[in-house]
């Protein structure tokens, strides 16, 4: 803030009243928020058979939905983010606060105190909350309701009805409209129903889009014994689980950056876009903050793919006979994995280069380490691998990355540190996306030559805490391993000059600099 | 070799960063209106809640000691080049070795009765923000004098806050003095839609009092009163100049420049908004009063300070503008009364808010220049057109190469359709 001019920063008030359609909206909302409550105090809500569940649900969608429209329908097409500064909501003023703190103990009792909840302990029916929620879970999986299921419920309402008002705010761009309807379509189908279904048919519950390392438990014991012994449909997934990782995604990744993961199918990603909205500029932009990111993230990487190889190591350990993959092929794959992928990452030009000196020293430790680890455990035969029990690796990633991390504060976090905490810092996929994306796709932000007028709306709308207009204002491509290509820079820039696309030319995306006025052509340097 | 830079804006501060890209010179850049350089196309976003203002700033602060570019506060004024020395208002003193005059514009302000009064101003600096913001407690309705790129940004300013605004506009179309006819009144009918009382071919002739020093109404020249508690100055800008009286450095509206952006005076330079060009290129003005060609100005200038004399050449022109929702870009020629050499082909959407415009010469049908509102057009393909003077048959063919719209939003020739040029005939609109 110019201390010469406070009245400047920020001093506008935030919107006039209340329309009548919104209020109708918002009491909607409440209620069946209110019915939540009720529920989970306990309290015996009227008839039963789930009339107030489906009451409660509808509400809550029909509500936001009826909010939307009565704030939209009257705006101009093409409005944005009109007065986000003025508002405490949005401005990490208290009743940012008392929502971060709602959101974050929810989680904790979620994940830690279920029972709370009313989740029933010792074959006991459920009660409370998980309860209420009996109903919906017995009608789609004929069996009673946990605290995940109710967790799946709120999320996927949470994804489709403000998702609706997503749509509704950028219905003139249709980038953002099929964007948003592939994750409403992802978090219904994929998250939610049909793991229902497998269920119901006693079936792996599985969330097809949810790959490895998101999915963390993929490769461990229970889980391959799992997906082996259900039959086709079991085998099937194992496969698909997969082909996701070698083929799928490195393919799409190519060809369209990773926002085909992290911004059109991802869950996280979903909640994001549409419940996370409202925070996106609250992401940090500073340097320190890209420099964190960089190391925090890459860190969490190497934590599951060190776990990973230890629960596959116990896997081969445990059942030298059963499959056609011994614990030395196993071995002897990563091997080739891991010196296939140094050669590739110094023969390809840009990489190597790219790279801190840091960095490398970091990476080639790491690599050694494992290899070394490798080694060993092949020639001594120990049953583990990096000589820490696989099972309390899984135990310490489930605890502090998928839990803590991803869930309390990934999502807890929203109204303080913006909707992408989880994605930025933390997600290991984003990790190996974004390498990919960076290195090796067609995907960049394009910026439209020296059209840039510097004003600041696409670093102050980047949910990634990307300067974006670092980049728009020489020129530049953008091209970065956080971008999970939302096109909301594109959105907001009032010149029109960022243009989210995959075009072929990968070596030369981010190299000129279009805003250079006089040509480079050798001029020397003048020294005083 | 000290250089000194008067204003921080785009002009200076790009002439300091690539002064200090070619050479290890000392560069000192001097502001009395802010302590960091900040893009003043922003300042209707901080207004409107968009942005804060630091958000407008765009370099981090660290920038400029990491690249051990001097910011110095305050008034410059007076300059003395026998001695090499800035007067600043506090009454230091600033010597320098090279000196660039880079202090912007000022609003015109049109000389009428009343103009002094409280509550009325123009939009440039982030004084005049926080002015508006100020005056804007309470505020109910205002009147804007001027119809142009300024005026519809306070109209937005205005709304959002759901402030009744009634631009005077003295041509009979918005913005009449530079877009062609049918743009023109594209534009006004989206002004309409968002509740912009619009006034054509009417000029201020007074402003009334309220009583207490403050704006109450104006009077037009179509002898209406219109009340308000603020008339916004937007009939245009003119150079900042003022320090330079009696300084010796030639001055007519803005300060007088070489090709090379040199002043009469050695070692004194002149960029951006405040720069007059003595021979201007052909077909260009003498002062273009534009972010980019301010930009350009202290890329070039920068060269010729560090030992390589560049001419300044703004290359094709360009610009781009935003009318509430309706994104504007030109790209070349584009006279707003079609006569003489130039023909063009006018497509305008069936919703009247996406228009395209290729003007092109009458006899050989060379690309002239492009016109677009709510369409976007990429700057390397529209000017690579231009500069070969490729025959809008063959940008007709191209077309779909220059599209800058997001994905999905449908071909450029789907919207243009099909069209074949007759020789002779043009399809002018």
């Amino acid at each position: 803030m110019d201390k010469a001019h406070p009245d400047i920063s920020v001093t506008g008030s935030a919107a006039a009243k209340l329309s009548w359609g919104q209020r109708s909206g918002l009491a909607f909302t409440v209620l069946a928020v209110v019915l939540w409550v009720m529920a989970g105090l306990g309290l015996e809500i009227g008839r039963g058979g789930g009339f107030w569940l489906w009451f409660s649900l509808l509400a809550g969608l029909f509500g936001v939905i009826g909010y939307a429209w009565a704030t939209y329908r009257d705006l101009p097409l093409g409005v944005k983010y009109r007065a986000v500064w003025f508002r405490s909501l949005a401005t990490r003023g208290m009743w940012a606060w008392v929502l971060g703190a709602g959101i974050t103990a929810f989680y904790i009792i979620l994940y830690f105190y279920p029972a709370l909840l009313g989740l029933g302990q010792d074959g006991a029916a459920n009660s409370r909350l998980i309860g209420f929620f009996d109903p919906l879970s017995i009608m789609l999986k004929q069996e009673a309701a946990s605290q995940w299921f109710v967790y799946g419920v709120f999320y996927t309402l949470a994804v489709l009805a403000m998702g609706v008002k997503f749509i509704l705010k950028y219905r003139h761009n249709r980038y953002q409209v099929v964007r948003t309807l592939s994750v409403m379509f992802f978090q219904l189908g994929f998250a939610f129903l049909l793991p229902e279904f497998f269920q119901r048919f006693n079936l792996p519950a599985t969330d097809l889009k949810q790959m490895w390392p998101l999915n963390y438990y993929f490769f461990q014991d229970w889980n391959l014994r799992l997906l082996i012994g259900s039959g086709n449909v079991g085998l099937w997934m194992l496969f698909t689980g997969l082909a996701m990782i070698f083929v799928i995604s490195p393919v799409l990744t190519y060809y369209f950056g990773k926002r085909w993961y992290c911004s059109w199918v991802c869950g996280c990603g979903g909640l994001a876009e549409t419940a996370g909205d409202p925070f996106r500029h609250l992401s940090d932009k500073s340097l320190g903050a890209w420099r964190l990111e960089r190391w925090l993230v890459h860190s969490v990487l190497v934590f599951v793919v060190v776990m990973t190889l230890a629960q596959l190591y116990a896997f081969f350990h445990k059942n030298p006979e059963g499959y056609f993959v011994t614990r030395g092929f196993f071995l002897g794959l990563v091997l080739c994995m891991f010196l296939g992928g140094s050669v590739i990452g110094m023969v390809r030009p840009g990489v190597f280069s790219a790279i801190s000196p840091k960095v490398k020293y970091a990476v080639w430790g790491i690599i050694g380490l494992i290899l070394l680890s490798l080694i060993w455990a092949y020639w001594s035969g120990s049953p583990r691998l990096f000589f820490i029990s696989s099972y309390k690796l899984s135990k310490w990633y489930g605890f502090y990355i998928g839990a803590i991390f991803s869930g309390v504060v990934g999502v807890g976090f929203y109204p303080v540190f913006g909707s992408r905490v989880w994605c930025r810092f933390g997600c290991p996929m984003a990790a190996i996306l974004g390498l990919q994306q960076r290195f090796f796709s067609r995907f960049r932000i394009t910026v439209n030559g020296g059209q840039c007028i510097s004003c600041g709306n696409c670093t102050v709308y980047c949910e990634m805490g990307i300067d974006v207009r670092a980049y728009a204002q020489r020129g530049q491509d953008v091209v970065r391993a956080a971008c999970v290509g939302c096109g909301i820079c594109a959105e907001v820039c009032p010149r029109g000059v960022l243009r989210l696309e995959n075009a072929p030319d990968i070596l030369g995306r981010g190299k000129e600099i279009r805003a250079l006025h006089i040509r480079q052509d050798g001029v020397k340097l003048e020294m005083d | 070799m000290h250089i000194v830079i008067i204003g921080n804006g785009i002009s200076g501060v790009t002439a300091a960063r690539f002064i200090r890209k070619l050479s290890g010179y000392r560069v000192t850049l001097i502001s009395g209106e802010t302590d960091y350089f900040f893009s003043r196309t922003a300042l209707m976003y901080v207004y409107m809640g968009d942005m804060r203002f630091i958000d407008t700033e765009p370099y981090p602060r660290g920038f400029w000691k990491e690249n051990r570019i001097e910011l110095l506060r305050g008034w410059v004024m007076k300059v003395d080049p026998v001695n090499r020395t800035l007067t600043m208002k506090d009454g230091r003193q600033v010597g320098y070795d090279k000196l660039v005059i880079a202090t912007g514009s000022v609003p015109k302000w049109p000389e009428v009765p009343g103009v002094g009064l409280e509550g009325v101003q123009g939009l440039y600096s982030a004084q005049d923000l926080a002015g508006m913001e100020r005056l804007s407690k309470g505020l109910k309705c205002a009147v804007i004098v001027g119809g142009g790129l300024i005026g519809v940004e306070m109209a937005e300013m205005f709304s959002s806050r759901g402030i009744a605004v009634t631009i005077l506009v003295r041509e009979p179309g918005y913005w009449g003095n530079v877009l062609p006819a049918s743009e023109s009144a594209l534009v006004g009918r989206h002004l309409k839609e968002q509740g912009i009382d619009l006034r054509f071919s009417t000029e201020l002739v007074r402003i009334e009092d309220d009583g207490s020093g403050r704006a109450g109404g104006v009077v037009t020249s179509q002898g209406e009163y219109i009340g308000c508690g603020f008339v916004g100055l937007t009939i245009g800008v003119r150079p900042n100049i003022g320090l330079l009286e009696g300084s010796g450095i030639e001055c007519q509206q803005g300060v007088l420049v070489n090709a090379h952006l040199e002043t009469n005076i050695p070692g004194i330079y002149a960029v951006g908004d405040c720069a007059e060009l003595r021979g201007p290129k052909q077909g260009r003005q003498a002062i273009e009063a534009m972010w980019y060609t301010g930009r350009m100005m202290g890329e070039s200038l920068a060269y010729t300070l560090c030992g390589v004399p560049t001419v300044y050449d703004p290359g094709i022109w360009f610009n781009s503008a935003k009318f509430f929702d309706i994104e504007y870009q030109v790209y070349g020629e584009v006279p707003n009364v079609l006569s003489g050499r130039y023909a063009s082909l006018y497509r305008q959407s069936a919703d009247g808010k996406k228009s395209i415009r290729l003007v092109f010469d009458r006899d050989t049908h060379a690309l002239l220049g492009i016109n677009l509102l709510g369409v976007r057009f990429r700057q390397a393909v529209c000017e690579k057109w231009i500069r070969e003077k490729c025959v809008v048959e063959q940008v007709m063919a191209e077309i779909d190469g220059a599209g800058f719209d997001p994905e999905f939003s449908g071909r450029v020739l789907d919207f243009l359709g099909e069209w074949v040029p007759q020789v002779g005939i043009s399809d002018n609109l």
